[in-house]
């Protein structure tokens, strides 16, 4: 019989690994397809009820936090400041998932990615063993007060602001009108939070996306800062040479002809075109500097790169391919002053103006500050990095000469951004969009001698007269801002709704 | 005076039961923790009474069982202290009743211990167990035969307990199979002729099988009991063949499930759903599969390191501290804990077999055999079920299912295996243990 026993020893063997084999493709091979299978309701509900920190502004407002519930979602996500920093934060839906900050810090705010440390109490070993009380909070880099200028600024008006330290990178304020309520999506009656959701990607301006990372616009004259850099940095003889006072460029290739904003006559060397933001000079400046400077130069500002915001789906601006110009000079005229293809996000001219800023290096834009456990210590800092080098320091400051101008000589095109006090560096941009419209820009940073604070502005689809120009609209916003900004920052504490820095 | 010093192999089973309840001490505290966020308000009082439970089943067999396999009971308490824990973590109510159930299996344990001084004298009684292990299968089909069998009706006053005489009855057709099969395993193998070129078996020599195989489908389809029936099945066809060493009956054995499964998969809806949430549950995700599908996502959800006891959300599967609670164990101890538990098992059936090799008497050997078939069976069809490699049956898993009539069976079960065990591991062990004073071999 002993030979029976063992063979059915060996049987019962077999069966059992048959079991193993079977259990290892369930937990490892197939685990991943079951925990993300639509019919998994207990992985989609577990995702959603997992305890989140909340996100907090820099000066100390919260801006999403978690409330408990009774129902089957545990957790309601709220959004006090309403739609103010709504394509910030984001939102966090059942239905419609998450995006922003919500998206980019979901595992910091439920948790799962926390940096890990040896327990050193009886808390921590129990807070190790235990699903409870994981969530991190995490504070931005944005201000409260900062983004309610912005707000008020767009009332009523198509439009995005983006402020950044351009020393850090830390974005500031980021707003776009229009926008959206997050609690409308973040709801836990379903059906509304899908009607909502309905109504609010069907809005012009698809605040779902926001504008002022996702989306591109002509920069105009304001992309005359980097055709001013690249004269610096591959042909700087160019700067003091004058061109012809013209009102049209005759351009290559065609008879057609590069016409001035508003017929209007212009010339002379760097500086002059500048303050003036003169057309038909930049067009000929673009010309004889050639499409591989031009583009290059755009491409060490960023341009065809997603600036590294730690927020999902941003946009890339572009600057047609140099093959694309062989053939075809008068594009190359058009790019230099900002029009024809070229194609900018509000953020991308944020870190332009940064660039110029710090120094010729653009530092990596990002909205998270620090990480806080929920004992409230802080367990990350976001530390700066640089994100490219645009130019070199000494282009940096000519240009920042040549944007003062803008905004300080009587015949300026940015005069309405000056401030008493306060050096504005800055440039302004009114692209035509060819339907009668215009897209209008403001890009600057101040003080020009030791910038604390980098801006683009823009307005897109404004009207095509002299009353709607970059210098007109936007570089009143721009202006607000930076008032509000380095007002309080030099004499803290005189906004009376301001809460102090350190929340 | 006893008749030898106690072996060594008792102090190495007290070493184990105090492992076993480190271990399950501390699978309580974890469980705990990830459900409430603190330890249990009773660990105190549990690592006690578990402890001294574990240690007077050991003390009763340093005395009844002496040269016994030190495996055996540290095992079973694991098992045992794991699914308790397991239970606790889903249902305190439960979990209260199975402390019940578990102070009745030692109890069991020791009685059985106490009844049965020789395995060899079960033989003696094989048409009793016959009839009381036919008759407890039969109860549920003929509430009123309940009335008859001698005993019975005291389990089934225990019913509000959710008592399954199946799980009784399995033992006792294991003592009868083996006997009845030792003394004609002669008849059944040999007593089989070529004739010509084929191998003939006389008639009547078959009538038992066909009866065992009929008894298992009228199981099968009076109480839609599908993994017992497998279980009878099995185990019967496995100790013929062990008896007999004849592969013949394997393949007339694997034959005739063919036929039944055939016909039941055409006479029975509860068959043809069982089969077809198997083939594809996904098609029967809210209805007949909807119990497979929760639980393959439990299992899945706990990967190689699982959720950690208490923190998954497994709660919510259909007979979850039954006959899924693996499925709630892999959720919760991941690839590598759920890995262990089968290990256990793995030991516990080869301890048994290991046992049936070196028994010299048959009839010891084949129930030993049987007895460790039964765990390994059972285990597998439960597991199986679970991670969908056969069809789902409602069947518990030994010592860790909830359920009251599961543990005192496994109990019983555990304690035949401890005194075959000592009986092989005593050389000439005497008539009258009691009886032996002072005579050295």
């Amino acid at each position: 019989m002993n030979r029976q026993i063992r063979l059915l020893g060996a049987g019962l063997m077999a069966l059992f690994i048959g079991l193993f084999v079977q259990l290892n493709y369930l937990q490892i091979v197939h685990a991943n397809a079951l925990n993300t299978n639509p019919l998994n309701g207990e992985a989609v509900v577990k995702e959603y009820t997992a305890q989140r920190g909340n996100i907090i502004s820099a000066d100390g407002v919260t801006l999403a936090s978690s409330t408990p519930t009774k129902d089957q979602f545990k957790y309601l996500r709220s959004y006090p400041t309403g739609s103010l920093f709504a394509q910030i934060t984001g939102y966090f839906s059942f239905t419609y998932g998450s995006d922003g900050a919500e998206r980019t810090y979901d595992k910091i705010l439920t948790g799962k990615k926390s940096p890990f440390r040896l327990p050193t109490s009886i808390q921590g070993i129990k807070s190790l063993l235990t699903n409870n009380n994981v969530s991190q909070s995490i504070t931005l880099t944005v201000l409260d007060r900062l983004q309610k200028v912005a707000q008020s600024e767009l009332t009523g008006r198509l439009g995005s602001v983006v402020a950044l330290n351009p020393k850090t990178g830390a974005i500031l304020a980021m707003y776009s009108n229009p926008t959206f309520d997050p609690n409308q999506l973040a709801s836990h009656n379903l059906t509304q939070v899908a009607a909502d959701y309905k109504a609010i990607s069907h809005q012009t301006g698809g605040p779902l996306d926001p504008p002022a990372y996702r989306q591109t616009w002509f920069p105009g004259s304001s992309f005359k800062i980097i055709t001013s850099a690249a004269v610096y940095d591959h042909n700087s003889a160019l700067a003091n040479q004058v061109q012809p006072t013209l009102s049209a460029l005759p351009l290559p290739q065609t008879t057609t002809q590069l016409h001035n904003f508003a017929g209007e006559v212009c010339g002379g060397n760097l500086l002059e075109l500048f303050t003036v933001s003169c057309d038909t000079g930049f067009g000929q400046l673009g010309l004889t500097l050639g499409a591989q400077n031009l583009y290059d130069e755009a491409n060490s500002f960023g341009f065809d790169q997603v600036p590294p915001l730690d927020l999902p789906f941003g946009a890339k601006s572009n600057f047609p391919s140099v093959a694309s110009f062989k053939d075809n000079l008068p594009t190359l005229a058009y790019s230099a002053i900002g029009q024809e293809d070229v194609q900018a996000s509000p953020l991308e001219m944020a870190l332009v103006a940064g660039g110029i800023a710090n120094g010729g290096d653009i530092m990596a834009p990002h909205i998270l500050d620090h990480v806080t456990n929920s004992q409230n210590q802080t367990v990350e800092t976001y530390s700066p990095s640089k994100w490219i080098s645009a130019t070199s320091a000494t282009t940096a400051a000519s240009v920042t000469q040549l944007m003062e101008a803008v905004v300080n000589s009587p015949n300026g095109t940015g005069t309405a951004a000056a401030i008493p006090g306060i050096t504005v560096a800055g440039k302004t941009g009114t692209a035509q969009t060819g339907t009668n419209l215009t897209d209008d820009w403001f890009v600057a940073f101040a003080p020009a001698q030791n910038p604390t604070i980098a801006l683009a502005v823009v307005l897109p689809n404004q009207g095509a007269s002299n009353d709607y120009t970059g210098g007109a609209v936007a570089a009143p916003i721009a202006k607000a801002m930076i008032e509000a900004y380095l007002g309080s920052a030099t004499s803290n504490g005189s906004t009376p709704s301001t809460v102090s820095p350190n929340g | 005076m006893t008749a030898a010093p106690l072996p060594a192999r008792r102090r190495t089973e007290l070493g184990l039961i105090i492992l076993a309840v480190i271990l399950t001490g501390g699978l309580y505290a974890l469980a705990g923790f990830g459900k409430a966020g603190n330890l249990p308000a009773n660990i105190g009082p549990f690592l006690v009474i578990l402890f001294g439970l574990m240690v007077v089943a050991h003390v009763a067999m340093r005395r009844l069982a002496p040269n016994a396999d030190p495996i055996l009971l540290p095992i079973a308490a694991l098992l045992n202290g794991i699914g308790y824990v397991f239970i606790a973590r889903l249902s305190p109510h439960e979990a209260r009743l199975q402390a019940f159930w578990t102070f009745m299996g030692v109890a069991v344990f020791i009685v059985t211990l106490l009844l049965v001084r020789r395995a060899r004298d079960l033989e003696r009684f094989r048409y009793s167990f016959a009839f009381v292990g036919i008759g407890l299968l039969l109860l549920p089909i003929l509430p009123g035969i309940g009335e008859n069998i001698n005993g019975a009706r005291l389990w089934i006053h225990l019913g509000s307990f959710n008592f399954q005489p199946g799980e009784i009855a399995k033992l006792a057709l294991a003592i009868f199979f083996a006997s009845i099969m030792v003394e004609r395993a002669d008849l059944l193998s040999k007593g089989t002729r070529r004739i010509g070129r084929f191998l003939v078996l006389e008639p009547r020599y078959l009538a038992p099988i066909v009866v065992a195989w009929a008894l298992s489908l009228v199981i099968f389809f009076a109480e839609n009991d599908l993994g017992s029936s497998f279980l009878f099945f099995a185990l019967f066809i496995g100790l013929l063949w062990v008896a007999t060493g004849r592969a013949y009956y394997l393949a007339l054995g694997a034959l005739l499930f063919v036929v039944g499964s055939y016909l039941a998969l055409h006479v029975m809806h509860h068959a043809q759903s069982r089969v077809q949430s198997w083939l594809d549950p996904w098609a029967h995700a809210s209805t007949s599969g909807y119990q497979l599908i929760q639980g393959w996502f439990a299992i899945a959800a706990g990967g190689l390191f699982g959720q950690g006891p208490g923190q998954s959300s497994a709660g919510h599967i259909p007979e979850a501290s039954t006959d899924l609670i693996f499925a709630v164990i892999a959720d919760e101890l991941g690839l590598i804990g759920c890995s262990a538990l089968l290990f256990g098992y793995l030991l516990l059936v080869g301890t048994g077999l290991r046992t049936a090799v070196r028994c010299e008497n048959p009839f010891e050997k084949l129930l030993a055999s049987g007895l460790a078939l039964i765990i390994g069976v059972q285990t597998f069809v439960i597991v199986g079920g679970v991670t969908r490699l056969i069809p789902l049956t409602g069947i518990t898993l030994p010592f860790v299912s909830y359920g009251g009539s599961s543990l005192i069976a496994n109990y019983i079960l555990l304690a035949l295996l401890v005194r075959i065990s000592h009986d092989t591991e005593t050389p000439m062990a005497p008539l009258y243990p009691a009886e032996s004073v002072g005579t050295p071999v």
